[in-house]
């Protein structure tokens, strides 16, 4: 059994979950494709330590790899591959409707907070502190205000929002 | 060997195949989706009556015999979980179809049937990597159906569901690599043995591992922040279906493992925590907010906390009221979102404030609503009140007082925000109404709709009406999962 294997995964997991902990939708499908990969080179390591290939004849039965993970693993990567497809069309479509790759809020959840009076001061704090910023990030700041006069409106975001 | 159990999955893939082939032909594709889901219902009472007589019943695929094959097998639990879950795909189905004049309806029906089947393969699979399996499929299918609008809001609220849920897909490939490597067997009557002979903290990081995987299906706290987000987008049969079967795999899946393979034989301390935060939090979400389809998104999480809870109890009359309690939210839930879908029909919104005074409109709704709501909430005689009554008798016997103290406070929670829905839809009058109200005049409800949810209501009534053999039956059930000796017998045979 060599430890290269499962640092291959922790590596692996790691820098997939910093990708998915981003606002932007392609680190995020980056990240899961890593975390993915991660999780089926995991399957096969649960074999164990290495033999021989499992063919009925070429070696002696008892110096074979087992083979079931290895099954499992190939499952578990044909399902990865056709999720990560679809989630590759979906990201374009969100692309599409947007023009932005970011991962939208939902807007009736902040609708709500806002019934509370939370998310206004809360947004508004935020676009000032932004407006302050010398070389700020004005992607961020449009998101911003368009979220907060959205929840203004309370009806469903504006179709246009591009960067600001 | 026998040959009914594997037709509840494969016919509704066949005719998924068909209905792709038949994509140009609208009324083929509603011929063969019913046809294959009615099928299915079939051969599931027929699975239902076989337990009942002979005991679990169980089949090795390809007769590779068990551990090495794949076994699916249909104990007491799954049987009836099958049958009311394909009636309640039968009838969201027909409402579906009753829905005219949606153009996505050609894509619609091939991926519901590959659900239908990954559904039924969760119920029937006795192994743990076919569960992984059959959570894909349905998951999969499940993807498409909440996108399939591909509107704008539908795709925001998909991102979110789609990476939570693979997420939750990946630490199942990680808890089977575990389970593997410290057993050498994804089998589940071969682990209920094998897992015995681990350390209590290896089988405990295992068990929590599985927990927190079937925890984000099944929707419970602190897992659950991501259903009352993405359930509302999609369209009324999707949600309906989702509402009503896809949280209840997850809850079935923490069963099946909970019981099986890691049974704890007293009360989890930990079980009732989560139930009980899940109940709290599920319905203060649902108070919050001021959309029926909100409303009821965040009362699935609320409900699931009384399932979890009789679980926790780990006694013969908890696991009872608990696999109650699921058979009656499965139709229950579907009825009410089919209700939902029937009011933005009519009047354009679900939203509180934009509708009002439907009561005039569609009385019908009105009374389906009214039913399905005070069942939900537990108000005697429907099939919510048999329910809550079996699991509070079962916590005072096992004399866990602050947790039913806690389920019967959630239950004024939830007759409160059902009061609220009903004075907000069906009675009074709209702050802002919608063009459709404004206009006054009634529009023509498609008569499959109106019948779908007559069905599923007529369905929770009939579940209270016969609760006495029903509940036997569950009493059965339970004692079943809390000791598998029979299970496992069927599987080794």
């Amino acid at each position: 059994m060599s430890i290269f294997p499962a640092l291959t995964v922790a590596v692996l997991f790691a820098t997939g979950t910093y990708l998915i902990l981003q606002r932007t939708l392609t680190r995020i499908i980056l990240g899961v494709g890593l975390i993915g990969n991660g999780a089926n080179l995991l399957l096969l390591v649960s074999a164990g330590a290495a033999g021989h290939t499992p063919l009925i004849g070429s070696s002696d039965p008892r110096e074979f790899t087992d083979p079931v993970p290895q099954a499992l693993a190939l499952t578990a990567i044909v399902i990865t591959f056709g999720i990560t497809a679809f989630l590759l069309a979906l990201a374009y479509r969100s692309w599409q409707l947007t023009h932005d790759d970011e991962v939208e809020d939902d807007i009736e959840d902040r609708r709500i907070a806002k019934l509370r009076g939370e998310f206004d001061a809360d947004t508004d704090e935020l676009i000032e502190e932004l407006e302050d910023l010398e070389g700020l990030d004005h992607r961020e700041l449009a998101h911003l205000r368009r979220l907060r006069d959205s929840a203004d409106e309370s009806g469903p975001a504006p179709t246009d929002g591009g960067a600001g | 060997m026998n040959a009914l159990l594997p037709i509840p999955i494969v016919i509704p893939l066949l005719a998924a195949a068909l209905t792709v082939i038949a994509t140009r032909a609208p009324m083929l594709q509603r011929v063969l989706t019913v046809f294959g889901v009615s099928t299915a219902l079939a051969a599931s009472i027929a699975i239902l009556i076989q337990v009942d007589r002979h005991g679990p019943q169980a089949t090795q695929v390809g007769g590779w015999p068990a551990p090495i094959g794949i076994t699916l097998i249909a104990d007491l639990f799954s049987a009836l979980m099958l049958v009311i879950g394909l009636a309640t795909v039968l009838a969201v189905l027909v409402f579906a179809i009753g829905q005219r004049g949606d153009a996505h309806e050609s894509a619609f029906h091939p991926v519901y049937l590959v659900m239908t089947a990954g559904v039924a393969l969760s119920f029937l699979t006795g192994d743990l990597f076919n569960l992984f399996v059959a959570f894909e499929i349905t998951l999969t299918a499940s993807y498409v159906l909440i996108t399939l609008g591909g509107s704008r809001e539908q795709v925001r609220a998909g991102m979110t569901y789609v990476v939570i849920n693979l997420l939750a897909s990946f630490l199942f490939v990680v808890a089977i690599a575990f389970v593997y490597a410290s057993t050498g067997t994804v089998n589940f009557a071969d682990l209920a043995g094998r897992l015995t002979t681990l350390s209590p903290n290896l089988r405990t990081s295992l068990s929590l591992l599985l927990l927190v995987v079937f925890g984000i299906k099944a929707a419970i706290f602190p897992l659950f922040f991501w259903l009352p987000d993405a359930y509302p987008t999609a369209r009324t049969p999707v949600t309906a279906v989702f509402a009503g079967l896809l949280t209840k795999v997850g809850v079935y899946s923490i069963i099946r493992t909970e019981t099986l393979l890691f049974p704890a034989n007293r009360a989890s301390t930990l079980l009732l925590v989560i139930a009980g935060l899940t109940m709290v939090i599920g319905v203060l979400g649902a108070i919050a907010q001021d959309d029926m389809k909100r409303i009821l998104s965040f009362h699935i999480v609320s409900q699931i906390g009384y399932m979890i809870l009789g679980l926790g109890l780990f006694t013969v009359s908890g696991l009872a009221g608990t696999v109650f309690f699921v058979l009656h939210q499965i139709p229950v839930k579907a009825s009410l979102f089919l209700v939902g879908g029937l009011v933005e029909h009519d009047a354009g919104s679900t939203k509180l404030s934009k509708v009002g005074g439907l009561v005039r409109r569609i009385p019908l709704a009105a009374v389906l609503f009214l039913i399905a709501a005070l069942s939900l909430a537990g108000i005697p005689p429907l099939s919510g009140f048999v329910g809550k009554l079996a699991l509070v008798s079962a916590g005072l016997d096992a004399k866990q007082y602050a947790i039913i103290a806690v389920s019967l406070l959630v239950s004024v929670g939830t007759l409160f925000s059902m009061v609220k829905i009903w004075n907000g839809v069906f009675w009074g009058v709209a702050e802002e109404p919608t063009p459709a109200i404004e206009a006054g005049e009634v529009v023509h409800t498609p008569a499959l709709m109106t019948l779908a949810a007559v069905a599923l209501v007529g369905l929770t009534i009939a579940i209270a009406l016969a609760a006495g053999p029903i509940y036997a039956l569950c009493e059965r059930a339970a004692a079943d999962l809390l000791d598998p000796t029979a299970y496992i017998t069927a599987v080794q045979g």
